[in-house]
């Protein structure tokens, strides 16, 4: 028997207590709704599709992927980590936190990179193959495959156009494996740290947006890269049009999957901003492609046209071109 | 409590097949790899004369070797872990490597430093990633594992450099690269048969695909070592 103020009207009181039980029901909902996430192993981050735009009231605040202490309430450790707001519960100094990340089937990765090759319009990778899983695995090894193709292919590509030039002697250039090294993975690290800064700070501006983690977007870049090994070995060929047609199909491909991915995370914003966010992307992934191909491998028409008398000047005056027009 | 008994049975039932696998590589290093010295606490090696010392690592690394000639699957390896081996072949593959002296004006092949680097970086990234995806092998056994089976590649320099003793045209390039081929898949069938057992099974082509790319690259090296003249 409820204690009831002395004077009150029976109705008034039936109707604090339905209010309290629309309260009740009101946190309920919230509590479902987190469970939903437990179940589903989600994260803080919600990944929008166009008609779940109803719940955006909710979901904005769980949008911001800096917020991370909204975890997973069932997690034992309260340690908060300042990049993702997911699953993983151990401290960041233990070994078990880098294990999260490395979370991956074989079937999996190839599932991702075969993803990351075939780019379909309405179909988003992070959300269609990455599925708040994250890995590591597949940008570290890729990007290591990428470096050695490059320095071995640019060296046999070399070897190619020396042929028949009998006062060529093949040196097999290491220094480049260093230098390739450096690009790819500057690239595929600092281009996702820049982007997602970018995108935390739109996201800060306008409210109802699709965000990514960092990790997901080292991801998505990191299986993106995939498709210019075939094309690398590709570059082999010293014909300049078969260089250069591998160059756009690649482009096309990767790029495609690019826009696809993050066009979900800008189209609510000024177009302005989101056309040039774009751009951006598809012009420093042009970029990576073009400089590589001219600093790693030389063209035939350059070689061509030297006197063979004097090889060696030959040879460093084409390297200082190819550096020149890159620099 | 016929009840009980039904609700309990499903529950226990699985104990019963639980076994203990015997072949499971054994973690870090349970045997002192000298001998059995653990075991005897009296006697202690300071006495001995030093070639008995030596002779007996010796013995422990030729046996390594043999191993790695004849690659099954075998926990001593794994168990008796040391790095003498992996060492001196490391060193030997890097001197020979090298690729003349610095101040000529082109570019020359890689110096002993960055071989050297690259074998022993090269090893502990790929140890880190099978550790990562969830391998049961511990970190210097991988290191070890993965220095042993340098040794096809280091006979294959040797190969390698007998033949370009005798000229350096296309025949001599096709020897080479025939050589270095066999040598990189065997060192790459005999560290995979030694680390995949250590690896749940859907992730085993994720641990054997870096190992391949390592002796990959290291090969690459050695196919292309050209001699200055």
């Amino acid at each position: 028997m409820s204690k009831t103020w002395p004077g009150l009207p029976s109705r008034l009181v039936s109707d604090m207590a339905s209010n309290t039980d629309f309260l009740l029901q009101f946190t309920e909902f919230d509590e479902a709704d987190r469970a939903l996430e437990d179940s589903r192993d989600a994260t803080t981050i919600r990944i929008e599709d166009t008609d779940t735009e109803r719940h955006k009231p909710q979901k904005q605040r769980r949008s911001a992927p800096v917020m991370s202490f909204e975890e997973d309430p069932l997690a034992n450790d309260d340690q908060t980590e300042l990049l993702s707001g997911q699953k993983k519960s151990a401290p960041f100094w233990t070994f078990e936190y880098y294990q999260t990340f490395f979370d991956v089937e074989t079937h999996q990765v190839k599932e991702r990179i075969l993803g990351s090759l075939l780019p379909w319009p309405g179909k988003n990778f992070v959300r269609l193959y990455i599925h708040n899983n994250p890995d590591l695995y597949g940008p570290f090894w890729i990007c290591a495959t990428l470096v050695f193709v490059i320095a071995i292919c640019g060296n046999i590509s070399d070897f190619l156009v020396y042929l028949g030039n009998p006062q060529y002697k093949y040196v097999p250039e290491f220094r480049k494996v260093t230098i390739a090294a450096t690009a790819i993975y500057s690239y595929a690290w600092l281009v996702p740290l820049f982007l997602w800064g970018v995108l935390v700070w739109r996201n800060s501006k306008v409210i109802n947006m699709v965000s990514y983690s960092f990790l997901e977007i080292v991801c998505v870049y990191g299986y993106c890269l995939a498709i210019y090994i075939p094309a690398v070995v590709l570059w082999i060929i010293p014909n300049e049009a078969v260089r250069w047609l591998s160059i756009a199909v690649a482009l096309f491909l990767s790029g495609s999957v690019l826009v696809l991915t993050f066009w979900p995370a800008v189209r609510d914003d000024q177009p302005r901003v989101a056309i040039a966010i774009m751009v951006a992307i598809v012009v420093l992934h042009t970029l990576l492609a073009v400089g590589c191909k001219a600093y790693f491998f030389k063209t035939l028409e350059v070689e061509q046209t030297a006197p063979v008398g004097i090889q060696t000047n030959s040879s460093l005056s084409s390297l200082n071109r190819s550096t020149v027009l890159t620099r | 409590m016929a009840e009980v008994d039904e609700s309990s049975k499903p529950m226990f039932a699985g104990l019963s097949d639980v076994s203990i696998s015997t072949d499971i590589p054994v973690e870090g290093e349970i045997n002192v790899p000298v001998g059995t010295s653990s075991q005897d606490d009296e006697y202690s090696t300071l006495d001995e004369p030093v070639k008995d010392t030596i002779l007996r690592d010796l013995t422990a690394v030729g046996k390594k070797f043999v191993h790695v000639m004849y690659p099954k699957k075998s926990s001593a390896l794994l168990r008796d872990w040391d790095l003498w081996g992996p060492l001196l072949l490391c060193v030997t593959l890097a001197l020979m490597l090298q690729g003349g002296s610095v101040d000529s004006k082109e570019d020359e092949g890689p110096q002993f430093a960055e071989v050297f680097v690259i074998i022993w970086f090269g090893s502990v990234i790929i140890t880190l990633n099978s550790k990562l995806l969830g391998g049961t092998i511990s970190f210097f056994q991988s290191l070890c594992v993965l220095g042993y089976c340098i040794m096809p590649l280091t006979v294959a320099m040797i190969v390698c450099r007998l033949v370009l003793l005798g000229g350096s045209g296309k025949v001599s390039f096709i020897i080479r690269l025939l050589v270095v081929t066999a040598s990189f898949s065997w060192s790459t069938f005999a560290s995979t048969a030694f680390l995949a057992d250590s690896q749940p099974t859907n992730r085993k082509a994720l641990v054997v695909y870096p190992v391949f790319l390592f002796y990959f690259v290291i090969g690459w090296m050695i196919l292309t070592f050209s001699q200055s003249t």
